[in-house]
């Protein structure tokens, strides 16, 4: 049943569990050990897979020899182009959830190259280490074609891509002249951003393992970030029937948007398992991590112009991304500059390249870390030559009214971060001009920007089951992690039922569960907290009845509204006195347990008048050594308006988490290509650098008050995303003012900050 | 015609008896001798607490303790360690009783997706036996062998100056 829009006051006045800090609910299993991610379910007569990829960027394999890796005893078998079976064929069959416009890519489907790195054979064998070494003897012979991997050297040749994937918009058209009023202004800016690719890297690699059934039925293990994502893959490209097929994930060793699609060693593990009658296991390598979607390299220009007190007359923000020869990868990466300050004259627009590389992918906050971080920046330099406070500037061209929709923010209690957050960093002895602080030979610089991001809601269905002993199980096909999932929606069932934590179990990641989209952009909260929301409502509803039909009532008839559920117990609002125990309730009326399935819809009437999103307010402090140019974050403030925060406490973890994304992003993360080979070169952890322990040092989160009646019944947006937003922004501005050098070129690595200095 | 790796007789190693002491167990394993300790774990003892993120001494996630002190997994045989009291992620609670770290960590959400967690714990408790870490600063330090993507760094290095005893920060 669909469940009606309703706001029961208890959410209004959160108390027994939402807004509580706490502890995971999955914290014991993940601290012993106890916990298991897809690569880890062992049963006897296991079979391993290993990937042998591509060493070109593009051509075709002229020769496949895999007869050498066929001797060794204990392999059993080499997949390739040559001897896989008949697959689906229309391009339909091999789109997901989150698949763009194009046609997907398919694992060992041709002679094809399009991709360094690219899936060409997979050894299957008895023992890892033997399917690994079976991976080496495999000979492989390509043909080479000339590629193309150097965004710069095809930043010309372009197209601008349509409505090419769900959940994005092309660039509204444009308001005003821009050009004319850049032109016109007194005060402008115009500058270059470049970003490199930066690669999901997951601690846990991908992995999928697939357990064969006496039936032929399969339990799938992948590493997903939505387990009906993977099965319908699997069922469309294998030709099998959805009760053939159940993908269970309950963990998930991170993910940031690399299990949004299915990708190929599920492909793999499943070709395997469904050819050979076996069980099978396919894990891919650390360099094989970088075989797949990336968040994609990005060239934008920014120019602003502002007369003389601060108030923007022109804002232009154009971006060229890569994308595959395949697919149109699209993210929105301009729109936030439209709808971020109050300004006349807008001209946005956004293009694509298509290079040979794998199609990139959503990386956490996909488009706006990358776009909103060029305006920031760009920002900071206009304050600069207006001579003013940077937090007064972004004061100066706020609104409270989306300009690109014309609609008002459901809720924007950005000038809240602006002051909370300048507040906790003590701003306000701030000098503008670059280079006025230093201790020894570290110059110190103190940077700010703001973030945003949507605020979106899908459509997701929750079951819940409350049994005689007084437990609550809940229950949506929804993932976790590291988001706390498991913890927000155990709080909310408990809230909305009373009971106690301990007594609410809520489970996640597995096909066979009610209907919940795929986990990402930070809509799971909304999305499926909804849902449980609502189908916990529709338990209460049937307890107040049967309360109101036990015999000798202590509640009477009294309606919904005036019934409080607490501690286990139904009470009358008015009169405490009057209460009866949950399971007396049940046990009176001979009901043995309450099942109900809801499915929660977004208010779309609600939201089409309103703009929706989370922001924030992010201040750095960076050391900056005068000779070395390394730099060191040792204070940053994140202040987040993202409406009820469910749980304080896994929510500062999503934020901490994000700020040190934003500092990968910003001074680390870089994928290196050799434009003559078409790779990444730097492909592993030790080369691909990601901040570890001693590049992070304080971060200061606060959540300011933001109340939220249109966004969904929780009144809570989800903080996924807001808490990478302009950060790399943050850093640049903190570094101009520490040093009086400008980088405009992600990452800030330290060769950039010394060719300024000199 | 080049000389090509077909040319010579692919062949894999025998396998031969090992016996290594994990979590106070003793367990004797025919195993090949390429066979890492982590692999070993994970697959051959089914002890899938100890995780593989790099394989190749990269990220830590594969820390275990061996004689106390943390070593990454991943870049040790099996046949290296045979003697010796290797402990894992499950060895460190007693029954239902966890480790202090364990404690901590939990308290402090010193982990996300949980997947560098285990090699976190087992790192700390090794870096605790250590007793190196005098500040905040030498623990982020000397954490640092153990990346955490989910960046939960704040809390790793709180909950570990918890069981260190003086919370300085
Ligand atoms: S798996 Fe051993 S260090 Fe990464
Ligand atoms: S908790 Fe996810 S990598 Fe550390």
């Amino acid at each position: 049943m669909i469940a009606k829009p309703t706001f029961p006051d208890l959410l209004h006045a959160p108390g027994a569990q939402i807004g509580k800090p706490v502890s995971r609910v999955d914290g014991r299993l993940k601290v012993t050990g106890a916990a298991k991610y897809a690569g880890e379910f062992n049963v006897p007569g296991l079979l391993h897979g290993y990937i042998v990829s591509s060493t070109i960027a593009k051509g075709r394999i002229t020769r496949i020899d895999t007869s050498a890796a066929l001797k060794v005893p204990g392999v059993v078998q080499v997949f390739t182009h040559e001897n896989r079976p008949s697959l689906a064929w229309f391009d339909r069959k091999w789109k997901d959830q989150d698949a763009p416009k194009g046609s997907p890519f398919r694992p060992l489907h041709d002679d094809r190259i399009v991709h360094s790195l690219q899936p060409v054979a997979l050894v299957i064998a008895e023992s890892l280490e033997l399917a690994r070494y079976g991976a080496r003897l495999v000979e492989v012979e390509y043909e080479a074609e000339p590629h193309q991997t150097d965004l710069h050297a095809n930043r010309e040749n372009t197209f601008t891509p349509g409505k090419d994937k769900g959940g994005f918009e092309p660039p509204p058209p444009p308001r005003g002249d821009a050009d004319k009023a850049l032109a016109d202004a007194d005060v402008t800016v115009d500058l270059e951003f470049t970003q490199a690719a930066e690669y999901h890297n997951p601690m846990e690699m991908h992995a999928s393992t697939v357990l064969y059934g006496e039936d032929g039925t399969l339990t799938v293990h992948d590493k997903t970030q939505g387990a009906l994502n993977s099965q319908t893959y699997i069922c469309n490209v294998f030709n099998l029937s959805k009760s053939q097929v159940r993908v269970v994930s309950p963990f998930v060793g991170g993910a940031f948007g690399s299990g949004l699609r299915p990708q190929h060693q599920l492909f793999m593990a499943v070709l395997a398992a469904t050819e050979l009658k076996r069980s099978v296991r396919v894990e891919l390598s650390r360099p094989q991590m970088f075989s797949f979607g990336h968040r994609p390299e990005t060239i934008q220009r920014v120019a602003l112009g502002a007369s003389k007190d601060g108030t923007l007359q022109a804002i232009i923000h154009e971006a060229v991304q890569e994308s595959s020869q395949f697919e149109n990868y699209v993210e929105i990466v301009v729109n936030w500059s439209g709808q971020q300050y109050r300004c006349d004259n807008v001209r946005l627009d956004y293009k694509l390249s298509r290079l040979d590389l794998h199609t990139p992918l959503d990386q956490r906050a996909p488009g706006a870390a990358t776009g909103v971080p060029a305006l920031e920046i760009a920002m900071d330099e206009l304050a600069y030559k207006l001579g003013m406070d940077p937090v007064e500037l972004r004061l100066k061209n706020y609104t409270d009214i989306d300009p690109n929709s014309g609609n008002p923010f459901s809720s924007k209690e950005l000038r809240a971060c602006f002051r909370q957050g300048a507040e906790r960093f003590g701003w306000s002895g701030r000098k503008l001009e670059p280079r006025s602080m230093r201790e020894g030979r570290e110059l110190i610089g103190w940077g700010m920007a703001a973030g945003v991001w949507d605020a979106m809601q899908g459509q997701a269905n929750a079951r819940a089951v409350l049994g005689l002993d007084g437990k609550l199980t809940v229950a949506s096909a929804t993932a976790d992690i590291g988001t706390g999932t498991y913890t927000v929606m155990t709080q909310i069932a408990a809230e909305v039922l009373g009971l106690p934590i301990e007594d609410v179990t809520f489970n996640l990641g597995d096909s066979s569960l009610p209907m919940a989209p795929i986990e990402g952009g930070s809509w799971t909260v909304s999305s499926v907290g909804s849902a449980v929301k609502a189908v916990c409502d529709m338990v209460r509803g049937r307890l107040v009845k049967l309360a109101g039909k036990m015999e000798g009532s202590p509640l009477g008839d009294a309606a919904e509204e005036d019934v409080v559920f607490a501690d286990g117990h139904m009470s009358l609002r008015g009169d405490p006195s009057k209460r009866v125990a949950i399971v007396e309730v049940m046990r009176a009326s001979g009901t043995q347990s309450i099942e109900e399935e809801a499915r929660s819809i977004p208010y779309y009437l609600k939201r089409s008048k309103h703009a929706f999103g989370t922001h924030s307010a992010i201040f750095a402090e960076v050391r900056v050594d005068e000779d070395l140019g390394t730099v060191r974050v040792t204070r940053v403030v994140s202040a987040i308006a993202a409406g009820r925060i469910i749980n304080p406490k896994t929510a500062r973890s999503q934020i901490l988490g994000a700020v040190v994304w934003g500092m990968g992003m910003g001074l680390e993360e870089e994928a290196m290509l050799d434009h003559r080979l078409g790779r990444v070169m730097n492909h592993d952890l030790a080369e691909y650098h990601v901040p570890v322990n001693a590049d992070v040092h304080d971060i200061d989160v606060i959540f300011v008050e933001e109340h939220d009646d249109v966004v969904n019944p929780l009144g809570a947006k989800g903080v996924g995303e807001i808490g990478i937003v302009g950060v790399p922004a943050a850093l640049s501005n903190a570094i101009f003012h520490a040093t009086g050098v400008r980088v405009r070129d992600l990452p800030i690595t330290v060769d950039k900050i010394r060719k300024g200095m000199r | 015609m080049p000389d090509t790796i077909t040319d010579r007789v692919p062949h894999a190693p025998d396998t031969l008896a090992i016996t290594l002491t994990v979590n106070g167990v003793e367990r004797t394993l025919n195993l090949a001798p390429w066979t890492t300790l982590l692999d070993t774990l994970r697959l051959h003892l089914d002890l899938t607490g100890t995780k593989k993120g790099c394989d190749h001494g990269q990220c830590g996630a594969c820390t275990v303790l061996v004689d106390g002190k943390r070593i990454n997994s991943c870049l040790s045989l099996a046949v290296m360690q045979e003697g010796k009291e290797i402990t894992t992620v499950e060895g460190l609670a007693r029954g239902e009783q966890l480790h202090p770290m364990q404690e901590a960590f939990i308290e402090h959400d010193a982990f996300q997706c949980g997947y560098c967690t285990p090699g976190q714990i087992c790192s700390a408790v090794g870096l605790l036996s250590e007793g190196k870490a005098k500040s905040a600063d030498d623990v982020r330090e000397l954490m640092s062998g153990n990346i955490c993507r989910c960046g939960a760094y704040p809390n790793i290095v709180a909950a570990i100056e918890q069981v260190l005893g003086g919370d300085r920060r």
